[in-house]
């Protein structure tokens, strides 16, 4: 089974204090540490994992710039055979037009099934992968959890609400969203990666591509980002730890709750 | 005057709920701009979806046809596409839900009209829909604007309105042929499977202590279990905790495990993601401690402790103890 999986480099904000550019068109990226998007991390986990058992070729694709190749090295280190970074160049950039340059490039190669995350963790639309698969006339599922091949056709378990699991069969070729929690991704070394180097990274451009100016036009624009309200949050108890310990007790007792 | 289509979500014999928080918030659009307000049901005829949605809206539109029982991407797609062709309504409003991820995007590239997912609110501003947005895991709002078109798509995260109630709709349901080319779905529903039960019932329990990514090794949650069996809790997680099979998942608060009303939630290392905060949306007294002063979950705690968990933890342990 060949696999194409769509990944991008998204900035770790856990514990970070973000603020926004003087444009308040995007947000402060100096300082920030930047990772694979914890999504697309189990789709290329899982895209190794039915090469390791069914055979063919893993192809990791990103839209990005120099830096983003990280990402691309990362999933070749994990088991991918080869990647494409596709450079966007100075264009502006939506879900939109990225998931038109991404079917193009992939409309060229030849897949069975395409994984991306359900979405990523920067602007978490989920848009781009169910984009792809239309674009390309093929079926998809999102939010995809489980995966059974029987041939061409796929058995999956689709996430919904409340703990509640949807199976359905789907057909091949599809473009499928992964959900955190499918699989446990490899632990990737840094020798891993140094490794990997040999493999082939090929860059493209959109003029490479053949893509005209007038189709890659966005069809939103973020007219501002901005911090969120000021709300009266939650009452910051202070103190050593025994301190606190001693305020939570008390909160807890006088709720009706006993201990 | 224009039309505000609303796309009604059911399953296993409900509408969902995130169905009328869209129809509530689109009654308020219409109010103000003079719209019209139609629901949009796709069913097989089994149970009284339309007579439910009736008082919610001026126009209930059935799509009724023995393949519509569950959700299918496929059918609703081109059922959708050639209904907002037919009307061309102003905005199209679904679910950002598992379902309306799995279609809206589609939709948006089969009729070429604008969509913007995942919104917390939606405005009409000089005749123009405008979204707001939560990016980096809420901690950045974003306000979004469409390129121009006939048609607006969005998709709105659940729990963003609350209904209110008020006067009722005497809504007409109208039965709308199905195109003529319906497509033989590439996907075929088979089942729907409880993965959330198990030995512990998180959604009954008075007091909750659960777990985040904040605990950081399997290991560490022996600990916490210790400490909720000293003080009478029971222990729950949010999903990074199942993702990592530290838990299982009759454990998970949130959107996609359980959702919880215990009158004590004390939330040990949660970052506080909105499926997780929808999921304890019914918790009396919210406690919650995280390193990170500026982790979403402050925002809906009642108290709060910026700290590391563990020496709170112990320091509760020697206090229960002592």
């Amino acid at each position: 089974m060949n696999i194409v999986v769509c990944l991008k480099r998204v900035p770790l904000t856990q514990e970070v204090d973000l603020q926004v550019n003087s444009d308040k068109k995007d947000i402060v990226k100096d300082g920030l540490a930047f990772v694979v998007n914890d999504w697309d991390n189990y789709a290329i986990e899982e895209a190794v994992q039915l090469k390791e058992k069914l055979g063919g070729e893993v192809t990791a694709v990103t839209v990005g710039y120099e830096d983003d190749e990280e990402v691309l090295r990362r999933a070749l280190a994990m088991g991918a055979d080869k990647a494409i970074r596709i450079d966007p160049g100075e264009r502006e950039l939506d879900a939109f037009v990225i998931s038109k340059i991404l079917s193009s490039v992939i409309r060229d190669l030849r897949y069975d099934l395409v994984l991306t995350g359900v979405q990523a963790d920067d602007t978490n639309e989920a848009m781009v992968g169910v984009m792809v698969a239309e674009n390309l006339g093929i079926a998809h599922a999102a939010v995809v959890n489980g995966i059974e091949v029987d041939g061409n056709e796929l058995t999956i378990k689709v996430e919904l609400e409340g703990g509640i699991d949807e199976v359905s069969t789907i057909t091949l070729p599809a473009v499928l969203t992964i959900q955190t929690g499918i699989n446990e991704p490899r632990y990737v070394s840094i020798m891993g990666i140094r490794k990997a180097g040999k493999k082939e990274l090929k860059v493209m451009t959109i003029d490479e591509l053949g893509l005209s100016q007038d189709y890659l036009l966005p069809q939103t624009v973020i007219e501002e980002l901005f911090l969120p309200p000021e709300t009266e949050g939650a009452e910051i108890l202070e103190g050593d730890p025994g301190t606190i310990a001693e305020e939570i007790i008390r909160i807890i007792k006088d709720k009706g709750v006993s201990i | 005057m224009g039309e505000i289509m609303v796309l009604a979500e059911h399953r296993q014999g409900e509408v969902r709920d995130i169905t009328f928080e869209m129809l509530f918030k689109a009654r308020e659009l219409c109010q103000q701009n003079s719209h019209s307000l139609t629901a949009v049901l796709m069913t097989d005829g089994q149970g009284s979806y339309a007579d439910q949605l009736k008082s919610w809206a001026n126009e209930v539109v059935v799509f009724k046809d023995d393949r519509l029982g569950n959700f299918n991407a496929d059918f609703y797609n081109v059922i959708l596409a050639a209904l907002i062709e037919e009307r061309k309504p102003f905005i199209v409003l679904m679910g950002h839900t598992p379902w309306g991820m799995d279609l809206a995007p589609a939709l948006s590239v089969k009729t070429g009209y604008p969509l913007v997912t995942d919104c917390v609110d939606v405005l009409v501003e000089d005749g123009k829909p405008k979204v707001i947005r939560q990016i980096y895991s809420g901690k950045i709002y974003s306000k979004v604007s469409f390129k121009e078109s006939d048609v607006y798509l969005v998709t709105v995260r659940p729990s963003s309105f609350t209904p209110e109630v008020a006067e009722p709709f005497s809504g007409e349901i109208v039965e709308h042929d199905l195109p003529a080319d319906l497509p033989t779905p590439r996907r075929v529903f088979k089942e729907f499977v409880d993965t959330a039960a198990g030995e512990v019932d998180i959604s009954q329990a008075p007091f909750l202590i659960s777990v985040g990514r904040g605990i950081g090794e399997q290991e560490n949650i022996e600990q916490v279990k210790e400490l909720a069996e000293k003080m009478g809790a029971v222990l729950s997680c949010s999903r990074p905790v199942v993702d990592k099979n530290w838990l299982p998942k009759y454990h998970q608060v949130g959107t996609s495990g359980k959702s919880v009303k215990p009158k004590i939630y004390l939330a040990l290392g949660i970052s506080g993601a909105f499926q997780h905060v929808a999921g304890i949306a019914g918790a009396g007294t919210v406690i919650a401690i995280n390193k990170d002063k500026k982790a979403p979950i402050f925002r809906v705690a009642d108290y709060g402790v910026v700290d590391d968990l563990f020496k709170v933890v112990a320091a509760l342990k020697e206090k229960i103890e002592s």
